[in-house]
Formats: structure tokens, sequence, C-alpha cells
């Protein structure tokens, strides 16, 4: 699986080079919507999820993937606080600096300081995430164990 | 309206669709950068291997691109060091704590009609439309 995860990583940095997606002005440029609005990266989750939707079409008539024993995929329905707040947080980020983490590790390989720094403080913020999610659930197995006790 | 690239932008989708699709159907995983990132974090466990391979080959894409495509990926960014951190911060934190990014949410939630995925993307859309004009007053432009 390694290799192919590995060409699979080529191809889309492939895509995201070709689409503009790894150029951040280009991108504040989409999310410039009150601006000199730039429309292009709307197609590109067009033509990426035309394709994707095929495949999911093609999923559905397998039952298992070709190398793996049975399909992961999320199947979480519910829109909850934490959805809301981190892709508000994510979207805010993104519009800073036009960086979202796949054209972040992209351009980063190419030894570009923004890019470098942006994904460093990214890496950042994904273990402060889960410092702050083990501190919650430790709090709540406090709370629980005091609900609990007598 | 005078950057637009419809062409490029379509087929460059197109590949990136076409490469979440090969993880879907190949391996039964879903593409999503943040999580590919996050959850090689920690502990390794089974999963740590692929994903690594996955960065790997987005880090070699992006040295190709630089060697072959320069223009592709000349990141030219007139903002500050410190709002470049902040901007990480908030999209490693964000992306963690929402269970997703463009890829994972925006591509392939949306893809197969995930509410979730459908009502996180619009809300990190709209996040983004309204963040850009506050950035640009901070800074001082038009």
């Amino acid at each position: 699986m390694h290799l192919r995860a590995f060409f699979i990583g080529l191809l889309f940095a492939a895509g995201l080079g070709l689409s503009g997606m790894t150029l951040p002005a280009k991108v504040i440029g989409f999310l410039d919507l009150f601006g000199a609005w730039d429309p292009s990266l709307a197609l590109v989750m067009v033509g990426a999820i035309a394709v994707y939707a095929v495949g999911f079409r093609l999923k559905l008539r397998r039952e298992a993937p070709v190398f793996a024993q049975a399909f992961r995929v999320p199947t979480r329905r519910d829109i909850d606080p934490r959805l809301l707040g981190g892709a508000t947080l994510f979207g805010a980020g993104w519009a800073i600096a036009g960086f979202c983490p796949g054209p972040g590790i992209v351009t980063a390989a190419t030894g570009a300081t923004a890019s470098v720094v942006f994904v460093l403080a990214m890496i950042g913020g994904m273990l402060l995430w889960k410092a702050a999610l083990a501190i919650y659930e430790s709090r709540a197995v406090v709370d629980v164990a005091a609900q609990v006790a007598p | 309206m005078e950057n637009f690239t419809p062409f490029s932008a379509l087929a460059g989708g197109a590949l990136i669709g076409l490469a979440a699709t090969a993880l879907l159907l190949l391996d039964g995983r879903v593409l999503g950068i943040s999580g590919v990132v996050g959850g090689s974090l920690g502990r390794p466990n089974a999963d740590t291997g692929w994903r690594l391979a996955l960065l790997a080959g987005l880090a070699t894409g992006g040295v190709l691109l630089m060697v072959f495509f320069p223009a592709t990926v000349d990141v030219q960014l007139d903002r500050p060091l410190g709002a470049v951190v902040l901007a990480g911060l908030l999209v490693g934190f964000g992306t963690r704590m929402g269970n997703g990014c463009t890829s994972g949410h925006g591509v392939c939630g949306i893809s197969r009609m995930s509410p979730r995925s459908l009502v996180a993307t619009c809300t990190f859309m709209a996040a983004g439309f309204v963040t850009v004009p506050l950035v640009r007053a901070l800074m001082g432009g038009v």
C-alpha cells in the first residue's frame, strides 16, 4: 500500500499544482468575494467532485476495496458544535495565508519560507487540539465519576 | 476576473478527484490531507506507514513541480510571518477539531453527499469570505 499511497500523493500534488491551489495569492483571490474575485477554485472543486462522485458510485457496487478487507468511510451525519467551530477556525486560517493543508505541504517541499512556517505551525495547531481534547476528556471522566460517586 | 483560469482549474480538480478515487477504490480510505497529517502524529500504528508514504508523495510532487513548472509553486505571499504562524495554528487546530479540510470535507465528503461535510464546507468557505476583507482592513489595505 505504501507505494500506491506515494503515487496517489504525487498525483494529488500534480492536481494541486495544475489547478492553482498551490498559489496562496490565487486562493486568497478566490476567497475575496467582495473584492477582485477569482472564481477559478470553485471549478477545482467542481472537477474534483465530478470525478470522485463517479468513483463513489463505483465503490457502492463493490463489497470491498481492491487491496483491503473493507471500506473505511465516515458514516456520522450529526452536525455538532465541534464541526462548526472547527470549520470556522479552519476557514479563517485558510483565508489569512491562502494555504490549506495539502498545498502547504506541497509548497513547503520547495523550501519556500512561508510554506515551511505554515506547515510547522499547522502541526503545532494539530498537537494543540490533541492536547485540548485530552484535557477535556479527562475532565469529562472526572465529571462522570463525581456523578457516579455516592 | 482577469486571473480566471477555468480550464486548468477543472483539469487540476479532476486529477485531485482521481487521486482520491484511487485511494478509495484500491485501499478503501478517504483522502483527507489534514486527517493524513494528524493521523501520523503521535504513536505509530498500522496506518502510519501509508500516511507518511502519501505525504512523501505530496512533498516529492512539490519538488517536481518546482523543477519542471516553477510558476505553479511560486509562493508569493504578502503576509507577515506572524500572520502565517497564526494561519497555520488555526488550520491545524480547526481541521482536527472539525474532522477535515478542503480535501476530506470539500471533495470526498461533498461527493458522497455527507451532510456533515456539506455543512463544514459551507462554514469554512463563509469564514474565509469574511476573513479576507478583515485581514485587508487590519493590514491597512483598501
